[in-house]
């Protein structure tokens, strides 16, 4: 195993790989967009309209990125709360990317408001009535209590020892706050789309809306951690047990097909059949979220596919994007009139450039402290071409017999 | 305070938007973001021209309905919609507007706008001129209306005229739109024609502020219900792990 060169600056390591150069081009872009975007509002960054005042920073950067950051609830729920105490191995990673996740949202937000200089006012000035209200201030409380949390992990190796001891006492009482808001505002998140019934395509409205976003935060949570599992197994070598990472799929799994049958009750209720087959491209999105999000990767997910590494990938992808495919489509496709928006290259520039800055603090920390497998991570170097030739004669040979 | 919009008396002379520009300070070289009959941010009132399924053309005035029960208002998560007590109109304070546009999404009819070209930008919408209202006048579209198709008054004695009207002349359609729609609206219109050929959005008569309601009202005490049910999850797992602890010890 080969490492990539690492330079030691005050005792902290920093990596240095040509993807980590990419990755910093793409947050100094987003740097200078961000610039302008802040000084000259939305006009030249973004191609928002009276018709679709919500475009991709908040269906993508902040509906996705707090459902993506859904993992490190549901692990803690089950690691902490259900004692599944097998899962421990992925326990701090997903609480990581968890903290990532909301810092991103939180600094997607901030791009996303008109007049930024006013982001405390709802801090004083209490809009009560608003579901947004809830999401503010659960979103706020959560990030300080991950980063608490977190903070077990930074007093390891920084601060006295004294410090750390304290974090331990009251971390109990931190999981189980950091338990209760979570669930709070993934499924108010849902409930952002309550009040815009007369809005939005019969087929995504319903009354359920909370529990939905809810439980599709919790079985992407897990699918995430999967996903980023082996995202790290590629980067660092560490490898966590497949038939673990097949049961906490599992578990989401389960969850997945209340959310089919919930759904399908939906249907039926509110009389929506004829949505569902009425061609249109709202309903043809529909039909392909219902399809590849959820019902395929619940087929995966409870056959003898999911035993077998690739199985298990194709299921976590799938929820993966099966959700922020859900999410878009209740910020856009529900409410499409003559579709005039696509995202802009800003927007676009900032997304990517919030994802890359997230991956590279991800990089440092995972590499600074104790966090995958409980221990300091080490980048290996993958010869790309040797592996590309490896994957293809795989594939060959698996289709000859 | 109410208005009450008869169609059949509106010529489409465009005073009200006029008047509206003048009294509110709105650009008025300002290009029509939306197309040239749509609200934008220098527009809070236009007049759109329907023409009707018998070959006729009826103007139609389009502004803010000032909702009983606004879901802008209630969507706004610091306040800065608020609905007067007093005069019932649904008011804008851009002091307090953070811009995350909850409101433009929530709206049923779509009706605020965003200055999307400004470095700071606000929401724009009919305030009903609310300064007027207080002193207990008409709002200057009202006003300045030649042909009598805006009255305004109180809501109560409005919808008495409207009924009236309606039962007098078999001409118009036995619909007052803004009576239910939605909970309800300050302004009321009363037409000849049905109210689905002339653009109006049709609605349930179920305020959508109800749903949120609902489910906020639900949230503290599920919340609460949680919180317990993990604090007493943790105390019993704490107790597993000392009594496994102290078996342990035995052994």
């Amino acid at each position: 195993m080969k490492a990539y060169k690492c330079f030691r600056i005050l005792g902290w390591d920093f990596t240095i790989t040509p993807t980590r150069f990419v990755l910093t081009g793409l947050v100094l872009l987003m740097a200078a967009t961000v610039v302008l975007r802040l000084l000259t509002g939305f006009q030249y960054v973004t191609n928002l309209t009276d018709e679709t005042p919500w475009g991709m920073w908040i269906a993508f950067d902040v509906m996705c990125g707090v459902a993506l950051a859904g993992g490190g609830y549901s692990t803690a729920l089950l690691v902490s709360m259900f004692r599944y105490e097998k899962y421990a191995v992925v326990a701090r990673g997903a609480l990581l990317t968890s903290l990532l996740g909301y810092i991103l949202v939180m600094a997607g937000l901030f791009l996303d408001i008109g007049q930024w200089f006013n982001f405390w006012r709802p801090f004083v000035s209490w809009g009560y009535t608003s579901v947004l209200f809830e999401v503010f201030w659960c979103v706020s409380i959560y990030t300080t209590i991950l980063s608490i949390e977190f903070f077990e992990i930074i007093t390891e190796r920084v601060l006295t020892k004294q410090l750390h001891r304290y974090i331990v006492r009251i971390l109990p009482v931190l999981v189980v706050i950091g338990l209760v808001f979570p669930v709070m505002h993934q499924s108010s998140l849902g409930g952002l789309f309550l009040i815009m019934k007369e809005r939005m395509f019969p087929l995504w409205w319903s009354e359920f809306l909370p529990l939905y976003f809810l439980m599709s935060s919790f079985f992407i949570g897990s699918a995430m951690v999967a996903v980023e599992t082996s995202l790290a197994k590629t980067a660092y070598g560490h490898e966590i047990p497949h038939h673990i990472m097949v049961e906490l799929t599992r578990v989401g799994g389960r969850i997945m097909i209340i959310y089919l049958l919930m759904k399908i009750y939906d249907l039926f209720t509110m009389d929506q059949w004829g949505y569902v087959f009425q061609g249109s491209l709202q309903s043809n999105m529909y039909c392909a979220e219902m399809l590849f999000g959820i019902i395929i990767p619940i087929m995966i997910i409870f056959s003898p596919l999911a035993r077998s590494k690739t199985g298990l990938l194709t299921y976590a992808w799938l929820t993966v994007l099966g959700v922020i495919f859900n999410r878009l489509n209740c910020v856009f496709t529900s409410m499409y009139e003559s579709g005039a928006y696509f995202p802009g290259i800003g927007e676009f520039i900032v997304s990517m450039g919030l994802i890359s800055l997230g991956v590279l603090i991800y990089c440092f920390l995972v590499e600074n402290f104790n966090i995958i497998g409980n221990e300091r991570a080490v980048q290996i170097k993958i010869d790309k071409d040797k592996d590309i030739k490896n994957l293809i004669w795989a594939l060959l040979k698996r289709k000859k017999r | 305070m109410a208005v009450l919009v008869d169609i059949t008396k509106c010529i489409g002379c465009e005073s009200c938007s006029v008047a509206c520009k003048l009294y509110n300070e709105l650009d008025f070289k300002s290009k029509p973001r939306n197309g040239a009959d749509e609200l934008d941010d220098n527009r809070w009132t236009v007049i759109q021209q329907h023409t009707t399924r018998k070959e006729r053309i009826r103007f139609v005035k389009k502004q803010c309905l000032h909702c009983k029960e606004p879901a802008c208002a209630s969507a706004c998560f610091s306040k800065a919609i608020q609905k007067d007590e007093k005069t019932g109109a649904v008011v804008y304070y851009p002091d307090l507007c953070v811009g995350c546009r909850y409101c433009l999404v929530a709206c049923p009819y779509a009706i605020p706008k965003y200055q999307w070209d400004k470095q700071f930008p606000q929401v724009a919408k009919c305030q009903m001129c609310e300064s007027r209202l207080e002193h207990g006048d008409a709002p200057a579209c009202v006003s300045a209306c030649p042909t009598g198709a805006l009255t305004s008054g109180s809501r109560d004695e409005l919808l008495a005229k409207a009924h009236q009207i309606i039962a007098s002349d078999s001409r118009y359609v036995n619909h007052i739109y803004g009576e239910h729609e939605v909970g309800g609206a300050e302004w009321l219109y009363i037409s000849d024609v049905p109210f689905e050929e002339l653009g109006f959005k049709q609605v349930s008569d179920t305020p959508v502020t109800q749903y949120t309601k609902n489910y906020l009202s639900k949230v503290p005490g599920m919340a609460a219900a949680w919180a317990l049910f993990l604090a007493g999850l943790t105390y019993y797992n704490h107790r597993c792990d000392k009594n496994k602890k102290s078996d342990d010890d035995k052994k």
